[in-house]
């Protein structure tokens, strides 16, 4: 259970996708502007995070380890991940249309993001079992939301805020997304020393 | 040769596989789109002003679509015409529009009224009105900055002499002018009605006449003048009951300021 717990916490905080290992900055930026559609985005990627991790760990530990193919990793889960991506959202367009609804126009957008590659990735380079994988995938997506809830925050106030011209847009924004990053590597080394193994 | 094969085969594979189960997906799994939908948007104007209260053109033809109980006059806009088409392509009876034009209850131009400061802000009624109600000395009357021409569709609005002027030729009645003026001065009316009480200053008379040759004092004459009962003071303001009013202009001409105007 512990190792769980540990898996959870260091994939929110520690070793979060967006502010540490600085992952999906595209849907990070792009994305962030209000609250509501933040958080569409973020289910959106827990849900695909989740469901590409159950379809690249048993690939990865049945199909292509056994036969000497990992160097195939990289192309394969793209492959797989982008047409599973494709089938949710037919299956979601059909059965479950209020989700499609809320979800609908993140879904494509996510396809093969960097974070749910990276996630499905690290799954694998770091030995972890199928549960271990998924609850690292959870994790994953939950620090994502985190990231993307908070920013959406930082970036209401800078809207009222009176930036310089120069400044406007981007770069005030690039410059705030560095500095709750800053933030996040604060929680270095914390997750380690709560639950001494 | 034979580690290159090792390679494509498996990764070829599993694409044809993922390909094929994505092409059954999407057959088997196809959501019927409404036929009706694309013939329902093409009899809407596309203005996308809301007026019907959806989401744009597309989200009203939508509605007809999925909903029978959706009304199909709601178009004002596209007033008899629309609803008229709306009706065949949906096998309904439609009930009429009632088309509406915008109206602008305020008359203060700058011979009428006075500025009570410079203002050299932004652009913009809303930010004016936060700046102690304005530039004008009547809190009440129209800022003149031009909100309401900005978000009209058509650029039926014109700012002539401090005042909004709607032109009534160009007018779709979609409203949109109703929501952008900050002090709530335009409002719709069914195009027939002809008698508009030009003035919304809510002060006493008195003080009314201290800010504006034109604005209502709330003298009454009108609600004796009228020989249906359908205008009222309240609020030191006349209003019209346009279920009643006949439009014939005796409160008109009777008007001590003659704010109340017949176009």
């Amino acid at each position: 259970m512990t190792t769980f717990i540990v898996i959870l916490l260091s994939a929110v905080f520690v070793n979060n996708y967006v502010l540490t290992r600085f992952l999906g900055i595209c849907p990070f930026l792009g994305v962030s502007k209000k609250l509501d559609s933040a958080v569409g985005m973020s289910l959106a990627v827990i849900f695909v995070m989740l469901m590409a991790t159950a379809a690249t760990w048993p690939i990865q530990t049945f199909l292509l380890t056994p036969n000497n193919l990992d160097y195939l990793q990289t192309i394969v889960f793209i492959l797989v991940i982008a047409a599973l991506v494709q089938l949710v959202e037919i299956v979601l367009k059909r059965y479950v249309p209020s989700l499609h609804q809320s979800l609908g126009v993140y879904l494509p957008l996510i396809t093969t993001n960097c974070a749910v590659l990276g996630v499905t990735i690290l799954n694998i380079t770091e030995n972890y079992t199928f549960a271990e994988s998924m609850v690292n995938s959870l994790g994953s997506g939950l620090g994502f939301m985190l990231a993307m809830v908070m920013f959406s925050g930082v970036r209401s106030k800078l809207e009222g805020a009176d930036i310089p011209e120069s400044f406007k847009g981007l770069p005030v924004t690039l410059v705030a997304a560095s500095i709750t990053s800053l933030s996040f590597l604060g929680f270095g080394g914390v997750v380690e020393n709560m639950f001494p193994v | 040769m034979n580690e290159i094969l090792i390679a494509v085969i498996p990764v070829v594979i599993i694409g044809i596989v993922c390909g094929a189960v994505l092409a059954i997906a999407s057959k088997v799994m196809a959501v019927k789109e409404d036929e009706r939908f694309p013939a329902v948007r093409d009899c809407l104007p596309g203005a996308n002003c809301g007026a019907c209260g959806f989401a744009g053109c597309d989200g009203y033809a939508k509605a007809l679509c999925e909903d029978p109980s959706t009304p199909a006059n709601l178009c004002i806009p596209g007033a008899a015409g629309v609803a008229k088409q709306l009706g065949e392509v949906l096998g309904v009876e439609v009930a009429d529009v009632a088309a509406q034009k915008a109206v602008v209850h305020c008359s203060g131009s700058c011979g009428h009224t006075q500025d009570k400061v410079v203002y050299s802000g932004i652009e913009s009624c809303a930010a004016a009105k936060l700046l102690y109600g304005g530039k004008g000395s009547c809190t009440f009357g129209c800022l003149g900055l031009g909100d309401c021409a900005a978000v009209c569709p058509e650029n039926a609005i014109t700012i002539r002499d401090g005042v909004a002027c709607v032109s009534a030729a160009d007018c779709i009645g979609c409203g949109m002018c109703t929501k952008a003026c900050p002090n709530r001065l335009i409002a719709l009316l069914p195009a027939t009605e002809t008698v508009v009480v030009a003035c919304s200053n809510r002060d006493k008379g008195a003080a009314t006449r201290k800010v504006c040759d034109v604005g209502c004092i709330g003298c009454r004459k009108c609600e004796k003048a009228c020989p249906s009962g359908a205008i009222k003071v309240t609020g030191n303001v006349a209003r019209i009951d346009y279920e009643k009013c006949t439009g014939c202009g005796a409160c008109a001409e009777v008007c001590t300021t003659k704010c109340i105007v017949k176009r």
